[in-house]
């Protein structure tokens, strides 16, 4: 597999999905087009709810939603934007995310899939009849009505054949045109000498024809084919969606107005203004404003850094408390965050080269065949002088061994266990992600946003007194910053009533401050109420003239990385965390969750170099990360997760997609996908057993028509039926 | 065996119908949602007539 094919199947390359919406420059949404995503929408009631409402609006054309995929599309006018429409969704009770129409539209409709199942369509159509007429003759049709039925099995097959098999005479083709051999190239050759020698056969009114077998055969190929490309395009939506999420919009200030733009548009020395809550949409310079910014997943650092004017940011922060001016520096892919995301492309050409089951199996069977054959063929030759013998002969040979079941082996497996990893709430991007899964014995984990859930927890509510506490509680709900949020959970909790507090104002990137009767109370940064700064993530209290109390927090812990990390040790994986943050908090966190092996402070080159040095020992390494930061060792990685709440390039770069937030499912996918590998070695034996009892009886000549129909669906059968053992639904 | 003059051509027109409207319900995008259309049957609204 080509590093091309690969970037298309992970839905466009890393380093374009890093910097937001420069790939959108050729698909401008189409105005008046609206897509959002409704991921609470479960029946008929939701459906006709949120159809009728939208349709109520004024300006709304039309409505329609769509429930296998939870989204609804809306044709409105130009002048109807998506907020309103979000704002419409959420009114009737359900939860709505605007979803960028320009990245949706770019593979709207599935064309290739579309094509396969015409063709197999077409196929099974003539397979049926084909086998009807081929019954008859086993059954004991004779002379005249024989060849009448062949010819008519002539005329279905050929046309069918010639249609149906076209994706396999164009694989072929390409490869013998490389000089290289692949499954295809005996395929082509079995299906063209199988219609060949049928007709051959026919004319000559003989008693063999492989009309049946050499359809069949299609028919069962693109059945696999189909199943693969089902799978995947499963994968791709999804992914796809979780990229649409972010809208790539800025607001940039033109002629001292906001005007709201697609972060394509945006040019060096633009002015852009960045809301509270809002990504950094380019790298640039701060001309006005303070606030601070949220650096984690460029960093891997939880603590919150001050942003004020003439401070350097980076595309990728988020800032958390005040409007930002920032002036453009740099812009799409000349971003710091673009250039971290070239790293990727570096690391992941090393991928590439990994050679699935499927394709060692190939570059085994494919020549075995063609020599088998060969040597059937120049053998009846040269014993009976007999062209039309050897041909037969090297006919049935071919399609005997035809890799029916070893064109179905891989993918109906890799649907099984995708499907139920999918239930699970796991997204299998890549098609050999499950094999590569199966050989992991080393686990990397990332701490913040992945082990982590990036959401702070006040650890020490009990050194305030309840005075104290019921004006940490009215400071904390006078601001959106995460910190405040945190206090104003932990004290909302324990039943702290907010004291009376009075002038509450907010100075973005200090904190809030307020009066108590007469007293100045402030709650914010170490430096701006005259605290020395600890070691841990904290924020400082400070009431009248007492001295300032230090408010810890902690990371909290995502739900099921208890579980996952526990159970990953007890399987016997080497588990490492290897963290951009400081030591105490690293240390805290593989303390707490028994990871011997940890590193702090590490910069994103040193990730992918540590991921690097293990693969160097021979560890086949897991890595699991959700920043910018971790993207390159992803990428380096012999296989990687991330969560759906990662940055787009750390999504793109790993093979594997977390939809939920709980972690625990990570050490069953270990398991299924090792039971997925048991079953297709599993299937390569049957398959290869078919051919060891079919194979003499070709090449002795005793191989009928009969005999080429009941081995080929045997083995298809048997190996369906032992790939959907994995999709049980019992754990 | 006259009789296979009709029935031949009879099954593979049948066979041919069944196969053309699969292809029309692949071409009219049937299979977009088929979770919704499972469910849009259970909806009180369009039963009497179809939607105008």
């Amino acid at each position: 597999m080509t590093v091309a094919i690969r970037h298309q199947a992970a839905m466009g390359c890393p380093a374009c999905a890093a910097a937001p919406g420069v790939d959108d420059v050729e698909v401008a949404p189409e105005a008046g087009q609206i897509a959002l995503s409704l991921p609470t929408i479960h029946c008929a009631a939701c459906i006709s709810r949120i159809e009728d409402g939208l349709t109520a609006h004024p300006g709304v054309r039309s409505a329609r939603v769509n429930l296998t995929l939870k989204r609804a599309s809306i044709d409105a006018d130009a002048d109807v934007t998506p907020a309103e429409m979000v704002g419409v969704v959420e009114g009737l009770g359900y939860e709505a995310h605007e979803l960028d129409p320009g990245t949706l539209n770019a593979t709207a409709t599935d064309k290739a899939g579309r094509d396969l199942l015409m063709r197999l369509a077409v196929a099974g159509f003539a397979m049926m009849n084909v086998m009807l007429l081929s019954v008859s003759v086993w059954s004991g049709a004779d002379d005249a009505t024989r060849d009448m039925f062949h010819w008519i099995s002539a005329a279905i097959a050929l046309p069918a054949v010639a249609f149906c098999g076209v994706p396999f005479y164009r694989n072929a083709w390409s490869a013998l045109r490389q000089g290289r051999l692949n499954m295809d190239v005996p395929i082509t050759l079995a299906v063209a000498l199988a219609v060949v020698t049928s007709l051959w056969e026919t004319a000559l009114s003989g008693h063999h024809a492989y009309f049946d077998a050499a359809i069949a055969l299609v028919f069962f190929l693109l059945a696999g084919r189909y199943l693969d490309h089902r799978t995947r395009e499963v994968a791709r939506s999804a992914a796809e969606e979780l990229t649409a999420l972010e809208v790539p919009r800025a607001w940039r200030i033109e002629d001292g107005t906001e005007v709201e733009r697609p972060i394509a548009e945006l040019a060096v020395g633009d002015v852009v203004l960045v809301r509270a809550g809002a990504r950094v949409p380019v790298d640039g310079e701060i001309i006005d404003g303070t606030s601070e910014l949220d650096r984690s997943l460029l960093t891997g650092e939880t603590v919150p850094v001050f942003a004020g004017p003439g401070q350097a940011v980076s595309a990728g922060e988020v800032n958390l408390t005040g409007p930002l001016r920032i002036r453009a520096s740099a812009v799409g892919a000349e971003t710091s965050l673009h250039r971290m995301a070239d790293l990727v492309a570096i690391a992941e050409s090393g991928r590439s080269l990994y050679t699935s089951l499927a394709d060692r199996a190939a570059k085994l069977y494919a020549p075995g065949v063609h020599i088998l054959s060969a040597l059937a063929f120049v053998g009846w030759f040269l014993y009976t002088f007999d062209m039309r013998t050897a041909l037969n002969i090297a006919a049935a040979v071919l399609i005997i061994t035809c890799p029916c079941a070893l064109g179905l082996a891989v993918p109906a497996v890799t649907t099984a266990a995708s499907g139920r990893l999918f239930r699970k709430g796991m997204l299998i991007k890549h098609e050999t992600a499950l094999e590569r899964l199966s050989e992991v014995d080393t686990v990397v984990f990332d701490k913040t946003g992945t082990l982590t859930a990036g959401v702070p927890v006040l650890t020490n509510a009990d050194v305030l007194d309840d005075a104290a506490r019921g004006v940490a509680l009215a400071l904390a709900q006078g601001s959106a910053h995460p910190l405040a949020r945190a206090i104003a959970n932990a004290l909302g909790e324990a039943e702290a009533k907010p004291a009376e507090v009075t002038g509450i104002a907010e100075v973005p990137g200090y904190g809030v401050s307020g009066r108590v009767g007469d007293l100045e109370v402030r709650l914010g940064r170490a430096a701006w109420v005259g605290a020395e700064p600890c070691s841990e993530t904290a924020t400082y209290l400070k009431i009248g003239k007492a001295a300032p109390v230090a408010l810890t927090f902690e990371d909290a812990l995502r739900p099921g990385a208890e579980e996952a990390v526990t159970a990953l040790l007890r399987a016997d994986k080497a588990v490492w965390l290897v963290s951009g943050d400081t030591e105490p908090a690293v240390k805290a966190l593989a303390e707490r969750l028994g990871i011997a092996a940890w590193h702090a402070g590490v910069l994103p080159e040193d990730k992918a170099r540590i991921v690097a040095e293990l693969s160097d020992q021979g560890a086949h390494v897991l890595m699991v990360g959700d920043g910018l930061n971790d993207t390159a060792a992803l990428a380096a990685a012999h296989v990687s997760i991330s969560p759906a709440s990662a940055l787009d390039a750390a999504r793109v770069a790993s093979d594997v997609v977390l939809l939920g937030t709980d972690l625990s499912p990570l050490a069953e996918a270990l398991v299924v996908a090792r039971k997925a590998r048991r079953r297709i070695t599993e299937n390569f034996r049957l398959a290869t057993l078919y051919n060891i009892i079919a194979v003499p009886l070709a090449v002795a000549g005793l191989a009928t028509p009969l005999i080429a129909a009941l081995a080929m669906s045997a083995s298809s059968i048997t190996v369906s039926l032992n790939a959907l053992r994995l999709s049980g639904r019992r754990a | 065996m006259t009789i296979l003059a009709y029935l031949i051509p009879i099954s593979l027109i049948l066979g041919g119908l069944g196969l053309a409207f699969f292809v029309w319900t692949v071409r009219s995008n049937q299979y977009d949602d088929p979770e919704g259309n499972a469910q849009r049957i259970l909806r009180d609204t369009y039963d009497d007539k179809p939607k105008r």
